[in-house]
């Protein structure tokens, strides 16, 4: 498609992605300067329909860019009234007593959000101040200049069959230039991933970087059950004490709780299934007890990026900035990125402004950084999740150690040995785990839980999911590591079938399922899987998540 | 010619449709909403109009509150001219919609009126044929294909004998079927360009129309959940449960 002639628009500024990074720079660059034109491309529906998080939400970020947000109705009401943090075995579960817990465990003073209508609130007051947003217009491109600068994005291209033929309705993608670029497409953006390898971003970084996956669901329950403003957090059962996760539990308001789970992608048995170790988690006796009688109303699942300070990435490079998830800045003992986002946001507005108006160099943007409030929380936070490389206990004891007597000043830093596709064990060496059957009343099979996400992809368009080899599972995923994508994908997009003809088994995409998570781009041991952008209004339609 | 749609704002057809907690209705806070499926056919066939040079002017209509603008921004990124939005506090029923239309309809004097041929939130199917009986005008309902020649409309509908080929003149009230055309995407530039087309603002008050509604919802409820399948071993065995347990035959 080479050959079509595209429409080109011109802009100050082209952000990617209306999470809370890329909404606060908008945000931020209109507030200093409102003459500054600023496009903003969200592949969801709508802003907010791709956002799926906790959310435990500290207001810092949020009070320093929109000051009045209370007196302005923000999406930002349930205060954390009281916390618990519990460690499960398979029938019990021991409360961890809160004065022995690191501050950055404590939530004292954040709110229970949805970080969707957060997104939604963020985007209409962006909007207000004259930033264009385009929802369900995907970035699927990058443009360089001939300097090899980025220049800007290229929006997908509509209406293309599963051949890649236009159809009646085909609608060619248009070339979106401006004179800086943000990337803030959140966890393992397809862009980010370009730039990162395309500029060597990495080069300095001590560790690999490091994910995990994020489950949530949303349950109406029982109103005398109900304590808005509490939260729960647990570790322990179901995981074995090798894999780092846990679950949250958080109150939040119309009698709704927000179910939660976060598993490390560096899990090493090519049989665990994520999804499954949360379906099992929600009946243990502490949770089963909440949730009976109530209806799961929402389900969802995103990768988190949690590498930390070691795996951070240079953020600036030439005609762009990279910030927020897609780069790295969420706080993983918090399992807090939304204001660490926010903040990075901001910088790169303040950072973009004096670019514009002053010819400064966007390296500036790493200076600023190491002098905000995020550089010391991602300094502190640093040392935590390397140490579960050791295990559970031993970890929890170093954290109590580091966060609570050091105040994560210890004079070391521990780093990441592997990257999380490094880290499968060979299928034969590794015990195969029984998951229980689904009950339909506390745990759900996968199409039931997708359906719920709202999930949709137009028919008859190209797959989105590209395999670099096409033969590899059958040559060898499947043999040494029994497809690990048919338990880590949550909704069941990747599934082994049998050729009826050739009895050979093959494995087949059902991409149309996709709720655009990640996992598999992050996951896949031989790095087979290219997760790129489907057509622009695709993916889940998240709401309240 | 002057072409006149009706459009109306509804639950995306993605989206998980909920009852509220209290049965009073249908969960539409924070939920995406969109423009009614067919009436992106009736916007479409509009728009082509204009493009073959059969239509001079295209306007879309809608009733609604505010954020009712959002589907005629839609309605003007895809080709459509100018566009009214009718501002109602209320949700209203097919025949005050149809009243209200009949309204706009005297003012603006259009020649041809697109509907989509019913409204996935209710599907009440109703306003076209409603409308077209209060302008006293010919209707044609779940077209599938549309022709016109000087005055004269050639149109086929899907039926369950195959398809019906019918004619009427002008002016005359269509309903959209999804057959009718494929809508075509909004483009980027086209949505910019829709930001600075004319669209007015009317209050449905200053029509002079009983909007009251005839209909009280009493609860809305969810469908019973479906009961678990059972395996059965032979036809008889299938027999037996149709006839004694289900009683169905
Ligand atoms: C289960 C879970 C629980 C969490 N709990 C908490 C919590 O309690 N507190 C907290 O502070 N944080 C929490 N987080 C982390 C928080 O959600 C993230 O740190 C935050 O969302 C990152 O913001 P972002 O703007 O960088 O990216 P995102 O929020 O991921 O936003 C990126 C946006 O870009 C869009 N996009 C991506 N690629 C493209 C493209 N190519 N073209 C167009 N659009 C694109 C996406 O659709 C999305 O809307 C949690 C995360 C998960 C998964
Ligand atoms: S296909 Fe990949 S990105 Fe999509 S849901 Fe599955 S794991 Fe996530």
């Amino acid at each position: 498609m080479s050959d079509i002639q595209r429409e080109e628009m011109l802009y100050d500024v082209v952000i990617v992605g209306a999470g809370p990074a890329g909404l606060s720079a908008a945000i931020k660059l209109k507030q200093i300067n409102s003459d500054i034109s600023i496009c903003l491309l969200e592949k969801a529906a709508e802003v907010g329909a791709h956002i799926l998080s906790g959310n435990v939400f500290e207001t810092k970020a949020l009070d320093e860019l929109i000051p009045n947000w209370k007196d302005l109705n923000a999406p930002v009401k349930t205060k954390v009234t009281s916390e618990d943090f519990l460690y499960l075995n398979k029938e019990k579960s021991f409360k961890v007593p809160n004065f022995l817990l690191p501050k950055s465990l404590q939530n004292h003073g954040n709110y229970i959000i949805s970080l969707s209508n957060l997104c939604k609130w963020l985007g209409e007051f962006a909007e207000n101040l004259g930033v264009e947003i385009f929802p369900g217009f995907a970035a699927s491109k990058l443009l360089y200049n001939e300097k090899g600068e980025v220049s800007g994005v290229q929006t997908g291209d509509m209406g293309l069959d599963i051949n890649g033929n236009p159809k009646d309705n085909f609608e060619p993608g248009i070339n979106i230039k401006g004179k800086v670029t943000v990337l803030s497409e959140g966890c393992r953006g397809h862009l980010g991933k370009e730039v990162i390898k395309k500029f060597n971003l990495d080069a300095n970084n001590k560790s690999p970087q490091q994910y995990g996956i994020g489950f949530k669901e949303i349950w109406e329950i029982d109103p005398e059950k109900h304590n808005l403003g509490k939260i729960l957090h647990s570790v322990g059962w179901p995981l074995e004490n090798d894999t780092y996760g846990g679950s949250f539990c958080y109150h939040a308001e119309n009698n709704q709780i927000y179910l939660g789970y976060v598993i490390g992608l560096d899990y090493k048995n090519p049989y665990l299934s994520p999804y499954d170790e949360f379906q099992q988690f929600k009946t243990h006796p502490e949770i089963k007890k909440l949730l009976t009688n109530g209806k799961r109303i929402s389900y969802g699942a995103r990768a988190l990026i949690e590498g930390g300070l070691q795996s951070l990435p240079q953020m600036h490079m030439p005609g762009a900035l990279l910030i927020g998830c897609d780069a790295g800045t969420l706080n993983m003992p918090k399992i807090k990125g939304s204001h660490t986002a926010m903040k990075s946001g901001i910088i790169a507005g303040e950072v973009i402004n004096k670019h514009l108006s002053q010819n400064e160099h966007l390296s500036i943007y790493e200076d600023e950084f190491k002098n905000s409030w995020i550089y010391d929380e991602l300094h502190q936070a640093r040392n935590v999740k390397p140490s579960f490389q050791w295990g559970l206990i031993p970890a929890m004891v170093f954290t109590g150690i580091d966060q609570k007597i050091f105040g994560g000043k210890l004079p070391f830093t521990l780093q990441h040995k592997h990257a999380d596709h490094d880290s499968l064990v060979s299928a034969k060496d590794s015990k195969k785990i029984d998951y229980p059957k689904y009950d339909g009343e506390f745990t759900f099979d996968k199409p039931s839980s997708v359906y719920l996400s709202g999930t949709n992809h137009a028919e008859n368009q190209p797959c989105h999911l590209l395999l670099k080899d096409k033969d590899l599972t059958t040559n060898y995923t499947l043999e040494e590591y029994d497809e690990p994508a048919q338990r880590y994908c949550p909704a069941g997009v990747y599934e082994i079938e049998t050729d009826s003809e050739t009895q050979k088994k093959f494995l087949k995409i059902n991409s149309q399922n996709c709720i655009h998570c990640k996992t598999c781009d992050i996951k896949e041991p031989s790095q087979n899987i290219d997760w790129i952008t489907p057509e622009g209004g695709g993916g889940p339609i998240y709401s309240g998540t | 010619m002057k072409v006149l749609v009706a459009v109306k704002r509804v639950v995306d057809y993605k989206v998980q449709i909920r009852v509220k907690a209290d049965q009073s209705g249908v969960e539409t806070e924070n939920v995406k909403m969109s423009v009614n499926p067919p009436d992106e056919n009736a916007i479409e066939e509009a728009v082509k109009l204009k493009e073959q040079g059969l239509a001079q002017e295209t306007l879309a209509v809608t009733i609604g509150d505010d954020k009712a603008q959002d589907v005629l921004r839609t309605s003007l990124a895809m080709g459509i001219d100018r566009s009214i939005l009718v501002k109602s506090p209320n949700s209203l029923e097919p025949l005050a919609v149809a009243k209200t239309l009949s309204k706009i309809i005297e003012k603006e004097n259009p020649d041809l009126v697109l509907l989509g041929k019913q409204a996935i939130d209710d599907d009440s199917n109703q306003t076209g044929q409603i409308l077209s009986a209060l302008l006293n005008w010919p209707q044609a309902c779940f077209i599938s294909d549309l022709k016109i020649e000087g005055n004269k409309l050639f149109l086929s509908r899907e039926i369950d004998e195959g398809i019906e080929k019918l004619e009427t003149n002008l002016p005359a009230v269509l309903t959209c079927d999804l057959r009718l055309n494929t809508p075509r995407f909004a483009s980027l530039p086209n949505i910019m360009k829709a930001k600075k087309k004319p669209l007015d603002i009317i209050d449905i008050s200053t029509l002079g129309i009983d909007t009251n509604p005839k209909i009280k919802v009493l609860k809305v409820e969810e469908p019973p959940k479906r009961k678990a399948g059972i395996m059965v071993n032979d036809v008889k065995e299938l027999v037996e449960k149709l006839k004694y347990e289900a009683k169905v035959i």
